[in-house]
């Protein structure tokens, strides 16, 4: 077992006792710690799966904001005693979580998975010899150098920009749309209680 | 190279205890925190198939981006609205905002 391995299956075991301790813990406020802990090493394990640009944006965005968001959220709907903080049916959800991951454990396994481009490749039925530009999932977007195939290739920053304003641009398009909504609907939503939701009334004649 | 299994088990195994998190947690916040933990596992299972079939296109790390930017606005404006309805019940239980039960 090379370092690379050892790192995935250290950050992996990690990130999961982090995550059973977000959803088991009783204080609040190390929910929240335990919830940055595990999206922190989320970020380690996209470096480890050769998502360079995406660990960086999970890192700033997961560990910068959402638990700044987060804590600001918890402390400022703190409740006045001590209150319970599971259901009184958590076996039952319990037993749902245990049931579906038995399921998805056995899928994961069973399934024959195609474990490489050369795989998908034949699968599909494409000759050994066309250009390697050319994926079973289409071709790569313009100007961006392409590895051969079978060789791990890290998308770099530059890729994955050219890829989001060529490709995806009307999926990025939308994605900016929709974190404007939430934005404003987050401001009119969160308004403080004193002020005035109408528009004031003409004064009378 | 890791086996895909093995990153596939890890990633249910987070989104499942997501799962157990969002049924079983009474504090509003924490449910969508662990509404947090669900999408994360998602994107790593979308990475994890962007390295291994799709390493030109890297069309699994563009939606992997997708689903935190996603994420992130439904993190903000859900908790925008928790603190309105604590605002209004001093609570975040969300056994006791049962405004909409029949």
């Amino acid at each position: 077992m090379d370092l690379g391995q050892f790192l995935f299956y250290a950050a992996a075991a990690a990130t999961l006792i982090a995550s059973l301790g977000v959803v088991l813990t009783r204080h609040v406020v190390y929910s929240a710690l335990l919830l940055v802990l595990a999206l922190s090493l989320t970020g380690l394990i996209y470096l480890l799966l050769l998502a360079d640009f995406l660990a960086l944006v999970q890192i700033l965005i997961y560990g910068g904001t959402v638990s700044v968001l987060l804590v600001f959220a918890l402390m400022l709907t703190r409740p006045q005693e001590r209150p319970v903080l599971t259901h009184r049916g958590w076996p039952l959800a319990a037993l749902g979580a245990v049931v579906l991951f038995a399921i998805l454990l056995y899928q994961s396994l069973a399934t024959p998975w195609l474990t490489s481009v050369s795989d998908a490749r034949a699968a599909i039925g494409a000759t050994p010899g066309v250009a390697a530009t050319a994926t079973p999932l289409g071709r790569s977007p313009g100007g961006v150098p392409v590895a051969r195939l079978g060789e791990p290739f890290r998308a770099g920053p530059s890729d994955i920009g050219t890829a989001l304003f060529s490709t995806w641009a009307v999926p990025f398009e939308i994605a900016s749309l929709v974190l404007l909504v939430a934005l404003m609907g987050a401001l009119v939503v969160a308004r403080a209680a004193g002020e005035p939701a109408a528009e004031p009334r003409p004064p009378a004649p | 190279m890791v086996p895909l299994e093995h990153i596939l088990i890890f990633s249910a195994a987070m989104f499942c205890i997501g799962l157990y998190g969002v049924m079983a947690r009474r504090n509003a916040v924490l449910v969508l925190m662990s509404i947090e933990l669900m999408l994360n596992a998602v994107a790593i299972n979308l990475v994890a198939f962007a390295g291994r079939l799709d390493p030109q296109r890297f069309a699994g790390i563009i939606f992997a981006i997708f689903v935190i930017t996603v994420a992130a606005a439904e993190l903000g404006l859900g908790l925008a609205i928790v603190l309105r309805v604590y605002r209004m019940r001093t609570t975040v239980d969300v056994d006791e905002i049962d405004l909409m039960r029949w």
